[in-house]
C-alpha cells in the first residue's frame, strides 16, 4: 500500500491583500472573527427563568413562605431559620453544554505555559511535566480524604515526608514545615518561627531588615507579622550594600530577609558575611528561596548561614501555578530554629510514619512548636506531584535543571545586551534571569511598549517594572524547558521589538494589534474598576 | 513669607512659620506614572522625620511617600481619595498629600531649596 501516493501537501492559506473585496469592513454580525469566537459575560449569556439543574422538587420539603426553586433545596432541620434564602438568588441558569462553551471560548484567549513561552521573570514559569499529573490522580492519594486515621494514610505520609527529606538534603537544613500553601504563607511561617525563637528566650524585638530590591511580599509578610520594616540599599552592581546592612543590626532587629539569588538576577556572593553578622546580633536570617531553581545541587542554603527558607514547589519543582494548581510551600528551618517549626508534621518511627499534631505533641517532643497554619496537612496534590519531579529527575538531574535554567539566562543576556540596556551586565554571569531597563529608549518609549509589542510577536511579556531599583525594568526568565530553537525565537523577537522602540516606531505604540483586545486602558481599569455586575450591563462604562 | 524644601526622596514641603504642606515633586509622579490610589494620613497622626507618612499606587508599583521633617497631620487632601490623578496633574499644587505642624523647624536645613533639588534630579 502507498501513502498519499500523489505529494499532495496542504498549501499555505493566500495572504494576497487583493483577495479581499474592497467591500469588505471587518466587522463580522456577530462579532466574532471566523472561528476565534467573541464572549460574552456570564451573566449575558444566560437568564434567571433558566436552569441548568433539574432537582425533583416533590422530595424536598417545602418551606413555608419561601418560593419554589434552585436555593430552597435544604433539608430545614438542619438549617437555622435566619440562614434560609427567602427570595430567588438571582443568578442566571446556564444548560451545561453552554457553560462548557463559556469556559472554553475563554480559555481560547488565554495564553498558558502549555501554548508557549513565558518568561515572567521571579515566577519560574517552568514546564509542568504531565508524569506529576498522572502520579497526583492516583486514587490512593486524589480520593484520600484528610481525616482518615493515620493507618489508613501511611502512604501519603510517607510521600509528604519524603519530598520533606528531599527539600532537607537540597537545602542542607535539618528542620521542615511542610504545610505553608503559598510561597508568601512560607515567608509569614519562617517569621512566626523567628518571633517564638525570640520570644521563647524572652527577646522582644521589634524590627525586620528588608533589601530594596525584595519581592514585595517580603514588607508585607514582616509588617503582617508584627514587625517594622526597614529597607537595605544595594550598591551599583545589584547585591545588598554590605555596610548598609551591618550599620542597620543592632539588637532590635529580629531577622533579615534576603533573597538569593537576588531580583536583580545575581548570587549575593557575601551571603556568609551577611550571615554571620545577621547572627552576632542574634537576629535570623530568612532567605526568600523564591530563585532556588538557579542553585538545587550547586548550593546549599544551610551552608550559607540560612536560618529559614520557603521553597515554591509550584516555581522549583515544576507543580503547577495559579489556575493550573495551588501553590505551595514548604519552609526548611536551621537548628536553631527546627524546633519552633509549626504542626502539623510528618516523623518516622522505623517502617512507620507518625503525623505530630497537638495531642501527640508532647510524647514528640515538640512543645516549641508555634502553632497550626493550616487546618490538615498543606497541599498534598503538589507534594505528589514535587515527589514525581524530584525522582524522575534525581539529584543529578535537578542539579542539571538549576545550570540549564542559568545557562538559558545567560544565553539571553548576552544575545541581547547590544540592543538593550542591561544594568548589571558587568556585575558577572547572571542566575537564573536576565535584567534589562528602558536605557536608550526613544523619547516616549517605555517598558509598556516593549511588553505590548511581544505580545503582537506571540509571547507573554516579561515581567515589567520589578524589581524596583531598576528603571524600567524588564526581568526575563526562561528556564531550563525551553529549548534553543526557542530561545533563539524569542531572541529574535524582542531584539525586533526593541530596535523599533529605539528607533520610535509609531506603530508600536499601538501594540498589540493582533490581539483580541488593543491597549487596554490600565489606568482607568484601576483607578474606576467595575466589579459589579448591574442589568443592563455597564450602562455607565459604555457612556 | 512660605519656603519651599525638597528631600531626597521626592517630597516637597512648603512652610509657613510652623506649619507646612507636604506633596511629591513633579518629578516623582512622572517616574511614577499614572497614579492610581493614595492613601493620606488622617489629621491627628504623629509622623516622624525619613519614616513613611503616606503610601501612593501608580500603575508600574506601590511607593511610600516619607515624612521629610517630624510633625503632627492637621489635614489630609480628601480630594486624593476620589481623584488620585491629581498626583499627576497638578503634583505640586491640588495634589499636595497633607498639612502639618512642624515639631522641629531646625529640620528644615538637611533639605534642599529649588535650585538643590533641580540639580540632585538631573545627577540621577
Amino acid at each position: 500500500m502507498t501513502v498519499n501516493p500523489s505529494g499532495w501537501r496542504p498549501e499555505a492559506p493566500s495572504n494576497d491583500a487583493d483577495a479581499v473585496p474592497a467591500t469588505f469592513t471587518g466587522n463580522t454580525f456577530t462579532g466574532n472573527r471566523a472561528l476565534m469566537l467573541e464572549e460574552a459575560l456570564l451573566f449575558e449569556i444566560g437568564s434567571i427563568d433558566r436552569t441548568g439543574v433539574d432537582l425533583d422538587m416533590s422530595r424536598v420539603p417545602a418551606q413555608a413562605g419561601t418560593p419554589s426553586g434552585v436555593g430552597t433545596a435544604h433539608p430545614p432541620a438542619r438549617v437555622n431559620e435566619g440562614l434560609l434564602r427567602n427570595r430567588p438568588i438571582g443568578l442566571p441558569g446556564l444548560s451545561e453544554p453552554e457553560a462548557v462553551r463559556h469556559y472554553t471560548r475563554l480559555s481560547r484567549q488565554n495564553y498558558g505555559i502549555d501554548l508557549g513561552f513565558f518568561p515572567l521573570g521571579s515566577c519560574t514559569m517552568k514546564h509542568n511535566p504531565r508524569l506529576n499529573e498522572k502520579m497526583a490522580r492516583l486514587p490512593g492519594f486524589a480520593d484520600l480524604h484528610p481525616l482518615t486515621p493515620v493507618d489508613g494514610t501511611q502512604g501519603a505520609l510517607a510521600l509528604i515526608h519524603l519530598v520533606g527529606e528531599w527539600l532537607k538534603t537540597l537545602t542542607g537544613m535539618p528542620g521542615i514545615a511542610m504545610s505553608p500553601k503559598a510561597g508568601a504563607h512560607g515567608e509569614l511561617c519562617g517569621l512566626l518561627a523567628i518571633r517564638a525563637a525570640h520570644e521563647a528566650k524572652g527577646d522582644a524585638r521589634t524590627t525586620i531588615l528588608v533589601p530594596e530590591s525584595a519581592h514585595g511580599t517580603n514588607p508585607a509578610t514582616a509588617a503582617f507579622a508584627g514587625y517594622a520594616v526597614e529597607s537595605i540599599p544595594a550598591t551599583a552592581e545589584g547585591r545588598v550594600d554590605l555596610d548598609a546592612l551591618k550599620a542597620k543590626l543592632g539588637g532590635h532587629v529580629a531577622g533579615v530577609m534576603i533573597t538569593n539569588p537576588n531580583t536583580c538576577g545575581l548570587f549575593e556572593r557575601d551571603m556568609i558575611e551577611i550571615a554571620e553578622a545577621i547572627h552576632a546580633v542574634g537576629a535570623y536570617l530568612y532567605c526568600d528561596g523564591a530563585n532556588f531553581n538557579a542553585i538545587v545541587g550547586s548550593v546549599r542554603p544551610g551552608d550559607l548561614g540560612v536560618d529559614a527558607m520557603h521553597i515554591n514547589l509550584h516555581k522549583t519543582f515544576s507543580t503547577p501555578h495559579g489556575g493550573g494548581g495551588p501553590g505551595s510551600g514548604p519552609v526548611v528551618f536551621s537548628e536553631a530554629l527546627a524546633p519552633f517549626a509549626p504542626l502539623p508534621f510528618v516523623e518516622r518511627h522505623g517502617e512507620t510514619f507518625v503525623l505530630v499534631e497537638e495531642e501527640t505533641v508532647a510524647e514528640e517532643h515538640h512543645e516549641k512548636a508555634f502553632g497550626r497554619m493550616v487546618a490538615f496537612h498543606g497541599q498534598m496534590g503538589m507534594f505528589v506531584r514535587a515527589a514525581a519531579y524530584m525522582m524522575s529527575h534525581g539529584a543529578d538531574g535537578l542539579r542539571q535543571v538549576s545550570e540549564d535554567a542559568v545557562l538559558s539566562a545567560n544565553y539571553i543576556l548576552r544575545s541581547l545586551e547590544d540592543v538593550l540596556d542591561a544594568p548589571f551586565g558587568a556585575s558577572g554571569p547572571c542566575m537564573h534571569e536576565a535584567l534589562f531597563s528602558d536605557d536608550g529608549m526613544a523619547a516616549g518609549f517605555t517598558t509598556l511598549d516593549i511588553a505590548k509589542g511581544l505580545i503582537d510577536e506571540g509571547f507573554h511579556p516579561m515581567t515589567m517594572y520589578f524589581p524596583l531599583v531598576v528603571h524600567g525594568a524588564m526581568l526575563i526568565e526562561p528556564t531550563e524547558t525551553e529549548s534553543k530553537a526557542a530561545l533563539d525565537q524569542f531572541i529574535g523577537a524582542l531584539r525586533s521589538v526593541a530596535e523599533r522602540a529605539k528607533a520610535g516606531d509609531p506603530a508600536l505604540k499601538a501594540a498589540p494589534i493582533h490581539a483580541p483586545r488593543r491597549r487596554l486602558d490600565e489606568t482607568a481599569a484601576a483607578r474606576k474598576p467595575v466589579l459589579v455586575y448591574r442589568d443592563p450591563p455597564l450602562a455607565a462604562a459604555a457612556e | 513669607m512660605a519656603q519651599t524644601y525638597f528631600s531626597k526622596d521626592h517630597e516637597w514641603i512648603v512652610v509657613e512659620g510652623d506649619s507646612a504642606t507636604v506633596g511629591i515633586t513633579d518629578y516623582a509622579q512622572a517616574q511614577l506614572g499614572d497614579i492610581v490610589f493614595a492613601e493620606v494620613p488622617p489629621a491627628g497622626t504623629a509622623l516622624e522625620k525619613g519614616k513613611e507618612a503616606a503610601v501612593v499606587e501608580s500603575v508600574k508599583a506601590a511607593s511610600d511617600v516619607y515624612a521629610p521633617v517630624t510633625g503632627t497631620v492637621t489635614e489630609a487632601n480628601a480630594a486624593l481619595e476620589a481623584d488620585p490623578a491629581l498626583v499627576n496633574t497638578s503634583p505640586e499644587q491640588d495634589g499636595w498629600f497633607f498639612k502639618l505642624t512642624l515639631s522641629d523647624p531646625s529640620e528644615l536645613d538637611g533639605l534642599m531649596d529649588e535650585a538643590a533639588y533641580k540639580a540632585f534630579v538631573e545627577s540621577l
